[in-house]
């Protein structure tokens, strides 16, 4: 029996190649999607990873490619054909030599992967800083992020902002991983694999982004009702931006005497339990620092723009925004919502 | 094709189906070790790390009277197996009676103890890490000769009531392993709370 | 020279026999039983109702992640039900599937009456059942965080600090708790039962090197329970004292550590997923050989390896740890040790592979699932293998690449094998063949499914995309792939549809099975279909592994090779 194999593709055969190319086309340009891919680093803990990552995936692929075709092949070449009679086969119990030959590559294998990732593990893990280092500590919180910048004297929340590490003149930023609450995972996979904010517990990671950007990623250990929201955003910026950024930060709170009722509010209500603003009555340390509130594009963890409705939102009902956020309706009066929103909007 | 005509090498017969007490203690004695290997795993591992409270040196004296009388009880035990083997049904009671004896001088010792350094010392199962991982540790032992005790007595009044007969001493031994693993249990329990990081 | 039971005629349970008696009567027989087989088959519809269960708990959480930024359902019901998905599954369906498989057969295969402990096999699998009860009865009597509603919420691994009385108020985790410690009790029996079965009451002839791999691998399971509950045991012990008596094994605020209850939970959490795959082994280790004419190729290398298998699964918890931040050290060993179990498991596949080679291989339904089985379960170890490098895992773990790796192994392979283990058993259960054109269907329907959600799956791990959350942004580019995930849903209830519809049908309508319709080599193949209550009349006497080939091949028996 003659089969020619080519000559006539069918339709489903048509349909199954365009389809399983458009796949393969669309994965792979969306895994080199500019968000959070892992498979686009611009820091080196991230882009170690990746090349390990290459590696592993290729010994994989082949493990695989050759494992499968010689399941396929035996599923086609001793299947059972009609014209066969109804006698045994040859009833074979083993092999020792073959045993020994699949045993022995094996390990070969698992030797070459555990000496890839030992190295890898040893760079990342045990890396020296140079003096320009960056310190930050991170403080996990449920379900948003504190920023400490010892080395400056400020505090700031949700929007981490770090110099560019250029190749010559490395400034890597070592961020010590603390938490106030539960456990909570810190991954921009752009920037570095992920660690843990483990409560009582002291961990650090360090990054050196090569390119200026926004960089995202989110809190990736579950650590309560609104896990789903604590997102994470990295400001990479040139040398001269990240040090006007600081100097700004480490200033006091803006004041003007037309957001005087707002302040007042803020500073005879229970907002200051929670919250410090810099320079004023404001020492709260359970909710973020509102010092520069302006100067985050967003509020919430990265959840909603910081824009005025959104503010005045938040306030009034921050379920309406992010359901189960620890912050309480703050029960105010409309009159007292709107000069606290003015007061906020001031704090650039 | 009756099964007296099989011819079977005693190489390839399978082990007798009445030790099949004995193997199912082990698998419980089994699981148990797992259990309290975790409990002696935390409290090692907090050893030395509370916040506050009495420690340990200050408060622990070596339960002495406490740890020899359980260990005498295995020794009881081993008698009273002995004798249900030879069929001696009173001897067999009276070790039995001892080593449940010996058992409850155990768990009185070890309530007195709690007594002293509760209301003595201050040493709750809140009041630090050492608290909560010695009264953990500590009790679950108490609670697994407790219900050892518990055994033994239904046993005791069993025998006294002239249920039990030498065709029970397999399933006597069985019993008796538990026991034996209690007390090995202490044996653990004694050298690391009150030797080793004392 | 060696004698053996006749092979009985084969005996057709007609349905008509068993309502002659009332109602209440037979289901009171069922409620009392020690009969290895009934509760074996207890255990099995237990498992399975809950697989539906968790199912259901699935699709809820596919269609709330369809799309980006959706509202289906609220954050405190997702967090819900990713919570119950897992522990259902894990304690609820898969571990009494395995356990009624091991229950049904065990006894069966190696020429036994019933298990060692009758009474202990009833409590035990009551046990279970009032564990899941338990943990069911949360959703109307348990309570939570302030509105968020009544069943636990903490994820199946339930992290501490997360399980504190301080986040966790109310009772809704204290039931979590509660059901699988209840529930860990009857595990621990049941393993008890199989390992003293297997060792202590093997008919005459049976030695262990001619015992079904089926019981050999049963019995790594069984030892891997006994060793790999009293971890979990302890640690809820330890949570409970945490939560009621003030306890600070876990309370960070009083030097306690968040870490220690990882360790703790994973050194149960590691052996347990083996509890639920070598199981899985050993239905594939039975079905192969004989849909492919030949012995199991390499059977004593089978049971090294699985022992290997066991034994190295004790020491590869911490590759779910590492993120925490262990020294360089530490993650090393574990990539070591982790790397280390993928040699035993690839023998294992290759062995299946030869078993299939050389030999006149029967596409029947239960062959079928077994040769998917192969191809999936090879995936699953090679993602294994990719989470195994550390460096690799600190991107990869906590994201849905860890989500399509286990549920790769879960239903790609356990499950695969556990429909391919129905097929090939229902016979005998029943006394009737299930529908090969039903199973057929259910295969490919099933197959599809599977695959469309789980090789997708793999992508938004990769694109970043953490577990455990309710919902995403729609700029990161998640949205296509979760909706091709959340769609293979749909066949895949579809094959379970069919499978349950023919396994009802069957039972009535099914063509009659006889003793050994698929001219098998065990001894559960000897006896009727279904086995009298006393399974044999007089013990069977073996001389080889497979006592039904010798007898139908008396001209080439295998004991003149092994």
């Amino acid at each position: 029996m003659h089969r020619h194999f080519g000559s006539r593709l069918s339709p489903c055969a048509i349909l199954a190649i365009v389809s399983m190319s458009a796949t393969r086309v669309a994965v792979a340009s969306s895994l080199r999607s500019p968000q959070t891919s892992i498979f686009s680093p611009v820091s080196t803990p991230a882009s170690d990873i990746y090349h390990l990552s290459l590696l592993v995936l290729a010994i994989c692929a082949a493990i695989f490619l050759v494992v499968f075709s010689l399941l396929l092949y035996a599923v086609v070449k001793y299947r059972r054909r009609p014209s066969d009679d109804d006698r045994e086969p040859p009833q074979i119990y083993g092999s020792d030599q073959v045993e020994i030959a699949w045993t022995v590559i094996p390990v070969l294998i698992v030797v070459v992967l555990f000496l890839a990732a030992a190295r890898v593990i040893h760079a990342i893990e045990d890396a020296q800083f140079p003096p320009g280092v960056l310190e930050v500590t991170a403080v996990g919180h449920q379900f948003w992020w504190e920023y400490q910048y010892p080395g400056y004297g400020f505090v700031t929340a949700n929007e981490l902002h770090v110099p560019v590490s250029e190749p010559g003149h490395p400034t890597p930023t070592h961020i010590i991983l603390l938490s106030a609450d539960t456990d909570h995972s810190f991954w921009v996979p752009k920037l570095a694999g992920k660690t843990d904010l483990i409560p009582n517990r002291r961990n650090e990671m360090w990054i050196d982004p090569h390119e200026v950007g926004t960089y995202l990623g989110q809190c990736a250990q579950y650590c309560g009702i609104e896990h789903a929201k604590m997102l994470l955003t990295v400001d990479v910026q040139s040398r001269d931006d990240f040090e006007s950024w600081a100097q700004a930060q480490k200033a006091p709170a803006a004041v003007s005497d037309q957001v005087a009722a707002g302040r007042h509010v803020f500073e005879t209500t229970a907002c200051v339990n929670c919250h410090t603003i810099a320079g004023t009555a404001a020492h709260g340390k359970f909710g973020p620092d509102l010092t520069h509130l302006m100067s985050r594009r967003t509020i919430a963890a990265g959840v909603a723009e910081n824009s005025k409705e959104n503010l005045r939102l938040w306030i009034t009902n921050p379920d309406d925004i992010k359901p189960g956020a620890l912050m309480p309706a703050m029960q105010l009066p409309k009159q007292d919502i709107d000069s606290l929103v003015a007061y906020l909007t001031s704090l650039n | 094709m009756a099964a007296s005509t099989i011819a079977v090498p005693p190489s390839e017969m399978p082990i007798s189906a009445s030790l099949r007490g004995r193997v199912g203690m082990w698998c419980l004695i089994a699981a148990e070790s797992a259990i309290f290997c975790i409990f002696v795993v935390a409290y090692l591992y907090y050893a030395g790390k509370s916040l506050s409270g009495p420690t340990p040196r200050e408060v622990l004296a070596i339960p002495w009277f406490n740890s020899i009388c359980l260990f005498s009880s295995s020794l009881t035990i081993v008698l009273a197996e002995k004798a249900i083997h030879r069929g001696e049904i009173k001897t067999f009671g009276i070790f039995w009676f001892l080593t449940i004896a010996l058992g409850v001088i155990f768990l009185i010792g070890t309530a007195r103890e709690w007594h002293r350094l509760i209301y003595h010392e201050g040493l709750t199962i809140s009041s630090s890490l050492f608290g909560t991982t010695f009264y953990s540790l500590v009790g679950l032992h108490a609670f697994h000769v407790i219900v050892g005790a518990t055994g033994l007595t239904i046993i005791l009044i069993l025998t006294i009531l002239g249920f039990v007969t030498r065709q029970h001493a397999e399933r006597i031994s069985v019993f008796a392993m538990y026991w034996h693993f209690v007390d090995a249990v202490w044996v653990v329990v004694l050298s690391v709370v009150y030797f080793i990081t004392r | 020279m060696f004698d053996a039971q006749p092979l009985s005629p084969p005996i057709v349970v007609t349905p008509e026999l068993e309502s002659a008696k009332p109602l209440f009567d037979r289901v009171h027989e069922w409620v009392v039983t020690v009969d290895h087989k009934r509760l074996g088959l207890m255990y099995f519809c237990y498992g399975i109702v809950f697989l539906v269960i968790g199912g259901i708990e699935a699709s809820i959480m596919r269609a709330q992640l369809s799309v980006a930024n959706n509202h289906l359902v609220s954050p405190e019901t997702f967090n819900q039900m990713f919570t119950m998905h897992g522990t259902t599954m894990i304690f609820f369906a898969a571990m009494p599937i395995v356990f009624g498989f091991a229950n049904y057969l065990m006894p069966l295969m190696v020429g036994a009456r019933d298990m060692a402990f009758p009474r202990l096999n009833a409590w035990s699998f009551w046990m279970s059942a009032l564990g899941g009860i338990i943990l069911y009865f949360s959703f109307v009597g348990g309570s939570g965080l302030y509105g968020a509603g009544s069943a636990p919420n903490v994820g199946w691994f339930a992290y501490a600090p997360l399980t504190s009385r301080a986040f966790s108020v109310g009772h809704s985790t204290d039931y979590w708790i509660v059901g699988i410690l209840v529930s860990g009790f009857g595990s621990v029996g049941t393993a008890l039962n199989v390992l003293t079965t297997i060792l202590a009451m093997r008919c005459p002839g049976m030695t262990l090197r001619r015992m079904p791999l089926f019981a050999w691998l049963n019995s790594v399971m069984a030892v891997l329970v006994f060793l790999a509950l009293g971890p979990l045991t302890a640690a809820q012990l330890m949570l409970l004292i945490d939560r009621y008596l003030g306890g600070h094994f876990f309370d960070t605020q009083a030097g306690g550590s968040a870490v220690i209850w990882m360790h703790f939970f994973w050194i149960f959490g590691h052996p347990e997923v083996y509890v639920l795959v070598v199981p899985a082994f050993a239905i594939v280790s039975e079905v192969v050989p004989v849909f492919s004419r030949k012995p199991i190729f390499g059977y004593s290398v089978m049971v090294a390896a699985t022992v290997a298998i066991g034994f190295i699964s004790m020491g590869v918890w911490a590759h779910h740890m590492f993120t925490i931040g262990m020294t360089s050290y530490g993650n090393a060993f574990f990539v070591a040790s982790t790397a280390a179990i993928a040699v035993p498991t690839g023998i294992k596949i290759f062995n299946w592979l030869g078993t299939m080679w050389g030999g006149k291989i029967r596409f029947a339904v239960p062959m079928l699932f077994c040769i998917a089985f192969l191809g999936q379960f090879l995936i699953a170890g090679l993602t294994g293998i990719m989470l195994s490098a550390a460096p690799f895992n600190w991107q990869l773990s906590g994201s849905y690449f860890v989500i399509a790796h286990f549920h790769y192994v879960i239903v790609g392979a356990i499950i695969f094998a556990v429909f391919a283990g129905s097929y090939y058993w229902y016979p005998k259960v029943t006394g009737r063949m299930l529908d090969e054109k039903l199973g057929k269907w259910h295969f490919w329907v099933f197959l599809i499914g599977f695959h469309l959600t789980f090789d997708f799956m793999h992508i938004p791990g990769l694109l970043g995309m953490p577990r455990r959350i309710y919902t995403y942004q729609p700029d990161r580019g998640w949205d296509i792939w979760n909706l091709i995930v959340s769609t293979g849903v749909i066949f895949q209830a579809a094959g379970v549809a069919v499978w349950a519809f023919n396994v009802v049908r069957s039972y009535f309508k099914g063509k009659v099975a006889g003793n050994d319709p698929w001219d098998a080599w065990t001894l559960e193949w000897s006896t009727s279909s279904p086995p009298p209550v006393y399974n044999f009349a007089t013990l069977p006497v073996v001389r080889s592994r497979r006592p039904l080939w010798d007898l139908k091949h008396p001209e080439d028996p295998d004991w003149k090779y092994e």
